[in-house]
């Protein structure tokens, strides 16, 4: 029987399989950041044990980073030690790490493949949930805890329950204004977020096959909402062409020769899926958040529902609390939800990509009164492309602020927050309650989406727009 | 991990029962980027009194802790293993444990030993009399000796073995050493690396 993606990648990392036993499967990447990786460390030392692989490790400063001011001290105590300790780690254990003010320096989830260490057929891990970013390239790529990574520091393997498998085919093609990120908010809302779990996600189908990498890296992204262990999509020749000529990427002959081994990844015909889902492309439109787990979406165009309208008990119970945090009422119009603040970045969108399609939207105008509007680049790379774009000036001429790179609001550990009450209209991936600061409401959006947003003061999309005023709902 | 074999020391008899990990630990300590140094946290609170056990001088340098009933409930922070070993200690005795916290205990090397209620009670009876009383807590045959005392107790053959050999789950996959460095000597060539390898 043939077999699928998830499974060949796996097959090929076996080091040991024993009756009884889960694998043990090699790692070939080890991306490390501040906050899940000081104890491990620790352990290794108080063990008397070096890193096995640096060769194969490489970690970046993100979480904790501030987005101003990034040549003066950090003010917060806890977070100045973090990234203090994650330094001196790197240097006594010779691992490579880029620090805030590094030219490579960003989330560890954008710096990986622009830096071309992600690619097809590898396992990727980090002690992080996002690191389901990296499947976009045909990689098994997922996060772990704290002791796994004190695991993969010492022996770059990890044992490894197995896995099933899920199909999430996507036909036809995406509607004018419809984003990877509206179709990933549109499949979690679909199976739920607990409706991945155990299982490795697949996105295949025409749809997955015409996006860039950027947008299946939106995608793959949000796996973990799901609650998948991880999302995949089959290399091809958008993969190939994005890593070719990346520092990282092979050259010469052993291009050749991955490319050829590359090919041979995607799922085979008569591979059998665990479970199934399709998706018609051409029904999806762009989709937000209402509630407060990214399973509560609905499309823009829909109003907030009415917790009774929930058939399962939980549900309802669930949407009712949720409306309750987000200040809804049940039956408005989400296109006249207000929003205090606009969040453009993180690891789902905060890549070039994304910025270009914030930017296209501002352009020439302004955003609405009494709206705050951050941009943060998901690294310094991205930043300085942005800014060769001008990308910047536009954000700046419209009234948004222009940030340095770093998770920022996505998860507000450094000062970039909500204050209690204010409602924001977010690109990231998470909408928990106080997520982006203590009692603030999160709607999650495309960049599209938040750029409109912040240019008519409620949730928007780019078409509602006029000439150069926001429109009348 | 160390290897534990057998081991004979002082006791700390701890005549509480419901002791959970806030106790054990409090929140606040958790910031801590290190495993060790917790030593300080352990039972802070309660610390802050002088007659606690702990504070007692003719405590000082004991290794195996005495506890009552349902030790290690609550949140499942393995600082609180950490805080008990960083302390000194190397076994703890109950009639009870919480399971997150035994399992914890058992990864790291520190030595939970179930014990019936009354024999918990004799142990408590001979330390608070004779705070030089010595308890030995012996993996290998599987037994907890003190003046007047011998008790047979259980443990799972194979965390046995792993604590008999030292082996925590890093030291278990490093026994198949041979396995990871023949699988990297095959890795193809064009994977890859972070740097250079000197
Ligand atoms: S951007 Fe957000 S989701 Fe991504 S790694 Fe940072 S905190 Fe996590």
């Amino acid at each position: 029987m043939g077999r699928t993606l998830a499974e060949k990648v796996w097959d090929d990392h076996v080091v040991r399989r024993a009756e009884g036993e889960p694998d043990l499967l090699y790692i070939d990447l080890h991306l490390l950041h501040e906050v899940t990786s000081p104890q491990a460390f620790d352990g290794l030392r108080l063990a008397g044990r070096p890193v096995r692989r640096t060769d194969l490790t490489i970690a970046t400063e993100d979480h904790n980073t501030p987005t101003l001011d990034i040549d003066k001290p950090i003010a917060d105590p806890v977070s100045r030690v973090q990234l203090e300790t994650l330094r001196k780690n790197a240097e006594e254990f010779g691992v490579r790490i880029h620090s805030l003010g590094d030219v490579e320096q960003g989330v560890v989830h954008v710096v990986g493949p622009q830096l071309g260490l992600t690619q097809p057929g590898m396992t990727v891990v980090c002690g992080d949930s996002h690191t389901s970013t990296h499947g976009a390239f045909g990689a098994l790529a997922f996060g772990i805890g704290t002791s796994q990574v004190e695991h993969v520091l010492a022996t770059q393997t990890l044992p490894l329950a197995p896995f099933k498998t899920m199909a999430i085919t996507v036909e036809g093609e995406l509607p004018e204004g419809v984003t990877a990120k509206d179709l990933i908010l549109a499949v979690i809302a679909k199976i739920g977020t607990g409706g991945g779990q155990g299982y490795v996600l697949e996105y295949r189908g025409s749809a997955i096959r015409s996006l860039s990498m950027e947008a299946r890296m939106t995608i793959c992204n949000m796996s973990i909402e799901a609650g998948a262990r991880a999302g995949m999509i089959a290399p091809d020749r958008t993969t190939f062409d994005y890593l070719q000529g990346r520092p990282h990427a092979p050259q010469g002959e052993d291009w050749d020769a991955a490319v050829a081994y590359w090919e041979t990844l995607a799922t085979d015909e008569d591979a059998v899926f665990d479970a199934e889902v399709f998706i018609d492309a051409a029904e999806l439109t762009p989709f937000v958040t209402w509630g407060t787990n990214p399973g509560q979406g609905a499309p823009l165009g829909a109003n907030v529902p009415d917790p009774a309208d929930f058939a399962d008990p939980q549900e309802r119970i669930a949407a009712e609390n949720a409306l309750k945090y987000m200040g809804l009422e049940a039956g408005t119009p989400l296109r006249e939800v207000k929003v205090d603040a606009v969040f453009v970045g993180s690891c789902t969108n905060g890549r070039i990509e994304d910025l270009r399609a914030a930017a296209a939207i501002l352009d020439g105008r302004r955003i609405a009164e009494g709206v705050r509007m951050l941009v943060v680049p998901g690294s310094v790379r991205v930043a300085l492309q942005a800014v060769e774009e001008g990308l910047d000036k536009v954000f700046t001429a419209a009234g948004a602020e222009w940030r340095h790179a770093g998770c920022s609001m996505c998860l507000g550990m450094n000062p970039d927050q909500l204050a209690p009450g204010e409602r924001c209209a977010s690109t990231s991936n998470r909408n928990f309650e106080g997520r982006q600061g203590k009692g603030g409401r999160t709607h999650l959006v495309s960049p599209q989406v938040a750029a409109a947003t912040a240019l008519v003061g409620r949730l928007a999309a780019p078409a509602d727009l006029t000439d150069n005023v926001a429109v009348e709902v | 991990m160390e290897k534990f074999t057998t081991h004979t020391g002082r006791a700390v008899p701890l005549r509480r029962s419901n002791v959970d990990t806030d106790q054990i630990i409090p929140a606040h300590w958790l910031k801590k980027v290190t495993r060790s140094g917790f030593e300080d946290g352990l039972f802070e609170a309660w610390r802050k009194d002088e007659s606690f056990v702990l504070n007692q001088p003719e405590r000082k340098g004991a290794t195996v802790l005495v506890a009552g009933p349902e030790f290690g409930t609550g949140s499942s922070r393995e600082h609180a293993v950490w805080a008990l070993q960083n302390y000194g200690f190397q076994a703890v005795i109950s009639s009870r444990f919480a399971d997150i916290f035994r399992g914890n205990s058992l990864k790291n090397g520190l030595l939970t030993v179930v014990l019936p209620q009354e024999t918990v009670e004799r142990l408590w009876a001979l330390t608070e009399a004779d705070p030089t009383a010595e308890i030995t807590v012996d993996l290998e045959a599987r037994e907890v000796r003190a003046e007047g005392v011998t008790a047979p107790f259980e443990l799972d053959d194979n965390v046995r073995w792993r604590l008999l050999n030292g082996l925590d789950d890093i030291s278990i996959t490093l026994q198949n050493e041979g396995d990871i460095a023949a699988f990297e000597a095959k890795r193809p060539s064009y994977k890859p690396r972070t740097q250079p390898v000197a």
